[in-house]
């Protein structure tokens, strides 16, 4: 009866296992097959170096450029504001807070990437806008600066608490070795903790802007639906995603070359992050043994 | 000439034979009734001590005794504990290095540490014995480059690095990787080193190189070494100091302690009775 009872409980675990697997290998088995359809229609030549994007107009160009500058643009933005930000706080976490003050402020800020992502949007469209405004009067309703500012407060907690985790993780013996040198608690974490823990932090960043390039509802909402191949943050853009949004709610029809194109945009898109979660991957298990 | 002083309030701790110490030399450390809490925790009781310059110390004692503890106050290295608390006074030079004024920063350019496993820091061999004088603001190249092969030289590890500088600390062997930290510590030029049993976590032939090594520094430095080691205390100290449970029990001419100790517990530890 008991080894009834363990044999299927581990056929479920295993089944569960497999199934989660299965459902990736789908996803990315229709992404490449409708892409495969698309690049029988359109040239990856075209694709790639159109510098337009118009596949819903009478004039159809299908150059992905637009698309992606718009994404990389609203992920740069976003990069600047919570590296320095992120790591400023990852820093004094580890190297300055007390354990107590550390333990309650960790999950607060993780709080951050808990909160929906349309709440961001809106935030950056009728809050981050209008304000920015004031400073810069020529800035469009929809522009990738706010968007990029609100996505970057978004991902602050990747940041913050990927690479406190790694700070914390180097060892006391080296904190230990410079203070013994007369260091003090800056020259510290600026010269022994902050390059032991490199990798880590590298780690946490690539990851940040992994999340930054997936991220869909706050572009979509803030950033505004024209592709446009430029790298001016005031203007409206598309990314990919948005583009993708727009496109499933749109009347499409289906099975229609305006239809692949967002199966030729998604595909892009999961080459990017598989590419940077590829490379994240790397450096983890290159350095994870270093103080083991 | 021989002396024999008692301490006179308690009979605990026995300073005997201070035989063929030059009195005129002033003393480097001195130690006045030194009491260290964690928390609730009595971790060292009532210790005074005077250390010569020049001389190699050991500190000796059961684990748990206070001796790290004890070693870790002379750089103020317990600083850094929550529950740490210190009474008492200890001179350096003349100087009460716990008093408020004191920058803890130029005590420890004065008083290097070595640590019981090697902590290089994951940077080139250069870089790690450059460090010191890096943080103190040395921007001269020559002048760090001279350094960085006399320190090098000095912990005799030069030979063996000097054609892989720019490679990472970290590909060099345990027992490098110490004489590394020595050398790395002995670049800023301070004037006493501790040593927190340094030869631990090594292999024989490593301990030995550290031990000469200790010998040719004593004429420069005053050391003062934590050893779990007996064998070691004897061959490479001059003075032992012997702790059981944060009190020190005695405290005398190494030779004096391994070969004729006044107290009975003392006399167990170093014959291996209990510890």
């Amino acid at each position: 009866m008991r080894k009834i009872k363990e044999y299927l409980i581990e056929k479920l675990l295993f089944s569960s296992a497999l199934i989660t697997i299965a459902v990736t290998f789908g996803i990315i088995g229709v992404l490449g097959f409708e892409a495969i359809i698309f690049f029988s229609e359109v040239s990856i030549l075209e694709f790639f170096t159109d510098t337009q994007w118009t596949p819903l107009f009478a004039d159809k160009h299908f150059g992905i450029l637009p698309l992606l500058t718009g994404t990389l643009l609203t992920s740069f933005i976003a990069i600047s504001v919570a590296l320095p930000i992120g790591l400023s706080i990852g820093i004094y976490l580890s190297e300055y807070a007390p354990k107590s003050f550390r333990k309650t402020v960790k999950p607060l800020l993780e709080l951050l990437a808990a909160v929906p992502t349309v709440v961001y949007g809106f935030f950056a469209l009728i809050v981050v806008t209008p304000f920015l405004q004031g400073f810069i009067p020529n800035l469009s309703g929809f522009n990738s600066l706010s968007a990029g500012i609100v996505m970057g407060i978004m991902i602050i907690p990747f940041i913050s608490s990927l690479s406190e985790d790694a700070l914390h993780a180097v060892p006391d013996a080296l904190r230990e070795a410079s203070f013994g040198m007369g260091a003090t608690k800056l020259q510290t974490a600026f010269k022994v903790v902050v390059p032991a823990a490199s990798s880590g932090i590298i780690v946490s960043i690539i990851l940040a802007i992994s999340r930054a390039i997936g991220e869909t509802m706050i572009v979509a909402i803030a950033a505004g639906q024209q592709p446009r191949f430029t790298l001016d943050p005031t203007v409206p853009v598309e990314t990919i995603t948005a583009y993708i949004v727009q496109v499933s709610l749109g009347d499409v029809q289906h099975g229609s070359i305006e239809y692949r194109t967002i199966f030729a945009a998604g595909i892009t898109l999961f080459v990017v992050t598989f590419l940077l979660n590829t490379i994240s991957y790397r450096i983890r298990k290159k350095y994870q043994q270093r103080y083991e | 000439m021989e002396i024999t002083m008692e301490k006179t309030l308690d009979q605990k701790v026995v300073v005997n034979t201070i035989e063929a110490i030059d009195t005129s030399k002033p003393s480097k450390i001195e130690v006045k009734d030194v009491n260290v809490w964690y928390g609730d925790f009595q971790a060292i009781k009532g210790i005074d001590m005077e250390i010569k310059p020049n001389t190699v110390t050991a500190f000796i004692g059961p684990s748990g005794c206070g001796k790290s503890t004890f070693l870790r106050l002379f750089n103020r290295m317990n600083d850094y504990i929550d529950s740490h608390r210190m009474e008492g006074k200890i001179k350096i030079n003349g100087k009460n290095i716990y008093k408020k004024k004191v920058n803890v920063e130029e005590l420890r350019k004065e008083i290097g540490m070595v640590f019981q496993k090697p902590n290089p820091f994951p940077k080139s061999i250069f870089e790690n014995v450059a460090y010191g004088l890096k943080i103190q603001g040395i921007k001269d190249k020559k002048f760090i480059e001279e350094r960085v092969e006399k320190a090098l030289k000095q912990a005799d590890l030069w030979e063996e690095v000097k054609d892989k500088l720019k490679k990472s600390a970290l590909a060099l062997s345990g027992g490098q990787q110490q004489r590394l930290c020595i050398a790395r510590t002995l670049a800023v030029e301070p004037s006493i080193i501790l040593m927190d049993e340094p030869t631990s976590a090594l292999d024989p032939i490593s301990t030995s190189k550290i031990e000469n090594l200790i010998f040719e520094l004593k004429k420069k430095y005053t050391i003062i070494i934590v050893t779990h080691n007996m064998q070691q205390a004897s061959r490479i100290s001059d003075y032992t100091a012997f702790f059981y449970i944060g009190e020190l029990i005695e405290y005398g001419k190494t030779k004096k302690i391994f070969t004729n100790p006044e107290k009975k517990r003392t006399e167990n530890y170093i014959t291996g009775r209990f510890g």
